[in-house]
């Protein structure tokens, strides 16, 4: 049994109707203690309504030295943005 | 840091308000149930909680890791706020003009009436862990049988704490299983712990004049009641944590003139009133 805890990172839907969102990381020895640390450690002010848990291991990330291949190339490309249509005034905001 | 009150629950100023609106029209107890055992009654459950409340903070900067850590410390601030609840009450019912504040900070050893189980020394994580199984399985019986109470106020303590209780011994059963059947360290420490504590456990079910009298008004339940769904869980979570109680323990507080419920208490309680009272007592009616 490794004697360091994994890492665990935490997500938190605030109300029913919104998303989960990223609220920080955790070390539990398992999935279930990990919800348990969640619910002590980020939701003791009434936070919450759903907690899920992820091992930080299992999050496949884009590496931040790829940025200008991944995202640069979108940059010139205003066309991709649907602000060149008129939009009558009857359908409000989009 | 947050400030103290945000870390307590939301609940609780709403609910201590409410207590204390209703205080002109209280549903009194029936007039056979004495309110100087009443008062009693309650200060013994404000006493647990304060008492063990006080101990899982003494933990705070020291648990074996930081979630552990705010795990302990929100433990502790839900019994003192339940603690808070019950000593208002009791200091109302007693209706000496003193309120929670003077019961928790000005009353000596032999005036609390916490069982001994509660003040016991933390020891190491696992008797902490231990203890407060023990106890919770306890509490929560106790708080479930409280939500019919004779007594609307005892009622609605009795379900705000219960659902906070209830999350008290669902962690602490899933931490016992998992230190006594985890590594033969955690095992030997549970074991030890259980051992040590199981002679504490008799206390709590130990009927007595004030508990007769609490029966009667439909108050309270006996406490020698809450013995069989104690022993279930118990029994249960043990089997599961592979840990085994002593098959005869002489029980203390009830034989004899000791006992937490008539004030009679280990030295480890003067202890913990020196560090907790000394503000009070050294300034008198110090506020910050």
């Amino acid at each position: 049994m490794p004697s360091e805890w994994p890492l665990w990172e935490i997500f938190i839907r605030g109300q029913h109707g919104l998303n989960h969102r990223h609220v920080g990381s955790l070390h539990a020895p398992d999935a279930e203690m990990a919800i348990r640390h969640a619910r002590d450690v980020y939701t003791r002010r009434n936070e919450g309504v759903s907690i899920w848990v992820v091992k930080a291991n299992d999050i496949t990330a884009s590496a931040p030295s790829e940025k200008g291949p991944l995202f640069d190339p979108s940059n010139s490309k205003v066309y991709r943005h649907p602000t060149f249509y008129d939009i009558p005034d009857e359908v409000g905001h989009m | 840091m947050p400030s103290l009150p945000d870390m307590t629950t939301p609940n609780l100023s709403e609910l201590a308000g409410k207590a204390l609106a209703e205080s002109g029209h209280v549903t009194v107890p029936a007039p056979d149930a004495g309110q100087e055992q009443f008062s009693e009654w309650l200060q013994r459950m404000g006493d647990n909680a304060l008492i063990l409340g006080h101990r899982a903070s003494e933990w705070c900067g020291h648990a074996p890791a930081l979630e552990e850590d705010i795990a302990l410390a929100n433990q502790a601030l839900d019994l003192i706020g339940q603690c808070q609840l019950w000593l208002g009450l009791a200091a109302e019912v007693e209706a000496k003009g003193g309120d929670a504040d003077r019961l928790a900070y000005l009353r000596d050893a032999g005036a609390f009436r916490n069982l001994l189980l509660v003040e016991l020394p933390n020891g190491d994580f696992g008797m902490t862990l231990m203890r407060q199984f023990l106890f919770d399985a306890f509490h929560h019986t106790l708080l479930l049988a409280l939500k019919t109470s004779s007594d609307s106020r005892v009622a609605d303590i009795a379900a705000k704490a219960e659902k906070e209780v209830a999350y008290h011994l669902e962690r602490s059963a899933d931490l016992v299983i998992r230190l006594g059947d985890g590594t033969a360290e955690s095992h030997n420490r549970m074991q030890a712990a259980l051992t040590k504590l199981w002679s504490y456990t008799g206390e709590m079910f130990a009927d007595d004049a004030v508990d007769q009298a609490m029966a009667d008004a439909g108050i309270a339940p006996l406490p020698s009641t809450l013995k069989a769904a104690w022993e279930k869980t118990v029994t249960a979570v043990l089997d599961e944590a592979t840990l085994v109680p002593p098959a005869s323990a002489w029980q203390h507080g009830i034989t004899g003139s000791g006992g937490g419920k008539k004030g009679v208490h280990t030295e480890h309680l003067g202890y913990i009133l020196a560090e907790m009272q000394f503000l009070q007592r050294a300034y008198p009616g110090a506020r910050w």
